[in-house]
């Protein structure tokens, strides 16, 4: 079953998502990578505001490619969440994010920092960043233009398909989903 | 001597840079859609279905297949008796930032490591250049990732270690990859040489068509075996359980010293972009 939301994303929804389960977001999210999330963080240290409101929102790790004429987007699927683990807790707990898109395992840092505030991870498909650029209607550059694909933009999304990999819990589904089968064999 | 203009050089490294990122070769569908056939557990049928349709999305409407159309390394098998009119590295560079500007491809590299300033237009191109016997010039282009790049390693193994030391080492790459490199991915390993030969042979295998093996029935098997047991481990593809974690282990060998096994394991998304073209 297909479980639909809209953003903003409150904790209270975020703590009703389960790993495993399929989720289709429509509403704002915001995409930011490396660069930018080493920005916020320096922000956050001198104690600036920061260039979007993140309270209950959701960031897709995501770079996408330039956009053709009159397309919002270029294609955009999931970067490597690895990347931003040293800097996800912080964006959980001092900017009040509450779900980030990604691919690939998380720290204990930040799954600690899930469960403590209500967060959870989403997993879109690596690779089928043609296919997630049709559910973006709007993109706009909100901030560090300077860093091309890695500026921070507001997305406008209609169904954007992704899995929860691990939820608030720290249910994971890269271990649960592997054992499923594991066990399917036997 | 047959001469080769460097501007020919340019147009052509410029379309395959766009072709390589649109259109994914037929070996790699034809190997995804087999895996897909034979898949048992229904998450990852459901995966692999996207994928599918992703890359049918792209090469119908000529855009990227995935938004990293990563750093463009470029393989340059000169013949012996071609001239080059002008600078070849200029020539190659100069197609790459065109390709990518005209053709809407993501500008992903940086001028130096530690500033992290992008360049602009995805140059440098990583180029390899080897001479070959006769009058072409056959350009590659293989657009690399780094999602996948980034999970990739390689071992000094000891002469002692020998075949279950490589079997291992590999096995261990794959697990510890896991969910990160977007599988299914292709796992291109070389086997022997030096540090740096083992990583180019690696690199090269990803080259290599799924439907061909190595022509050396051992390393054939190896291939086989190899295949088989990573796709044990469950992974599955994009991590969620399932056997398709990997489509395809592609090994290159060369002789190595005495004293060393140097293994290299050089892992591929199913974006598995190349193409090829010969002047």
């Amino acid at each position: 079953m297909t479980v639909k939301i809209t953003t903003p994303l409150t904790s209270e929804k975020a703590r009703t998502l389960k790993a495993g389960d399929t989720v289709e977001i429509t509403g704002v999210i915001y995409t930011s990578r490396d660069a930018a999330h080493k920005r916020f963080i320096e922000a956050l240290d001198r104690g600036e505001k920061l260039p979007a409101d993140f309270k209950d929102a959701v960031i897709y790790f995501a770079g996408p490619s330039p956009a053709k004429p009159g397309q919002p987007i270029g294609s955009v699927g999931p970067t490597t969440s690895y990347r931003m683990d040293p800097y996800s807790p912080r964006m959980i707990r001092e900017a009040g994010l509450t779900g980030m898109i990604g691919k690939g395992r998380r720290s204990a840092e930040v799954v600690e920092a899930m469960k403590e505030c209500g967060a959870v991870y989403f997993g879109a498909i690596g690779g089928c960043a043609a296919l997630l650029a049709k559910c973006v209607k709007k993109a706009e550059v909100i901030a560090y233009d300077d860093l091309g694909a890695e500026a921070l933009r507001r997305l406008e999304v209609e169904d954007l398909p992704v899995t929860v990999v691990i939820d608030s819990e720290g249910n994971d589904l890269y271990r649960l989903g592997r054992e499923q089968y594991l066990e399917s064999l036997k | 001597m047959r001469e080769i203009s460097a501007r020919q050089i340019t147009e052509t490294v410029r379309r395959l840079c766009m072709e390589a990122c649109y259109y994914l070769p037929d070996d790699v569908k034809k190997r995804i859609e087999e895996c897909r056939r034979e898949e048992p557990f229904p998450i990852a049928c459901g995966i692999l279905d996207k994928i599918i349709e992703n890359y049918r999305i792209a090469g119908e409407n000529s855009v990227p297949i995935c938004q990293d159309t990563g750093m463009a390394c470029v393989f340059l098998e000169i013949g012996q008796d071609v001239h080059i009119n002008g600078d070849i590295e200029e020539a190659v560079n100069a197609g790459v930032a065109s390709g990518y500007k005209d053709g809407y491809l993501r500008k992903s590299v940086v001028s130096d490591p530690i500033e992290r300033v992008n360049s602009g237009d995805n140059t440098p191109a990583m180029i390899y250049y080897e001479l070959v016997p006769g009058d072409r010039l056959t350009i590659t282009v293989a657009p690399k990732g780094f999602g996948s790049e980034n999970m990739s390693q390689l071992k000094m193994l000891k002469p002692a270690d020998g075949i279950e030391g490589v079997k291992d080492f590999v096995l261990k790459v794959a697990e510890d990859a896991g969910p990160n490199p977007c599988p299914p991915i292709i796992m291109g390993v070389g086997i022997g040489g030096t540090f740096d030969k083992a990583a180019l042979m690696a690199k090269k295998a990803l080259l290599r068509p799924l439907d061909e093996k190595n022509p050396d029935s051992f390393y054939a098997q190896l291939e086989d075996e190899l295949l088989e047991k990573v796709n044990a481990l469950g992974i599955g593809p994009q991590g969620f359980g399932g056997r398709t974690f990997c489509l395809k282990v592609n090994i290159n060998h060369m002789a190595t010293h005495i004293a060393g096994l140097p293994v290299a394991v050089n892992i591929n998304c199913h974006v598995a972009r190349h193409k090829t073209e010969v002047l």
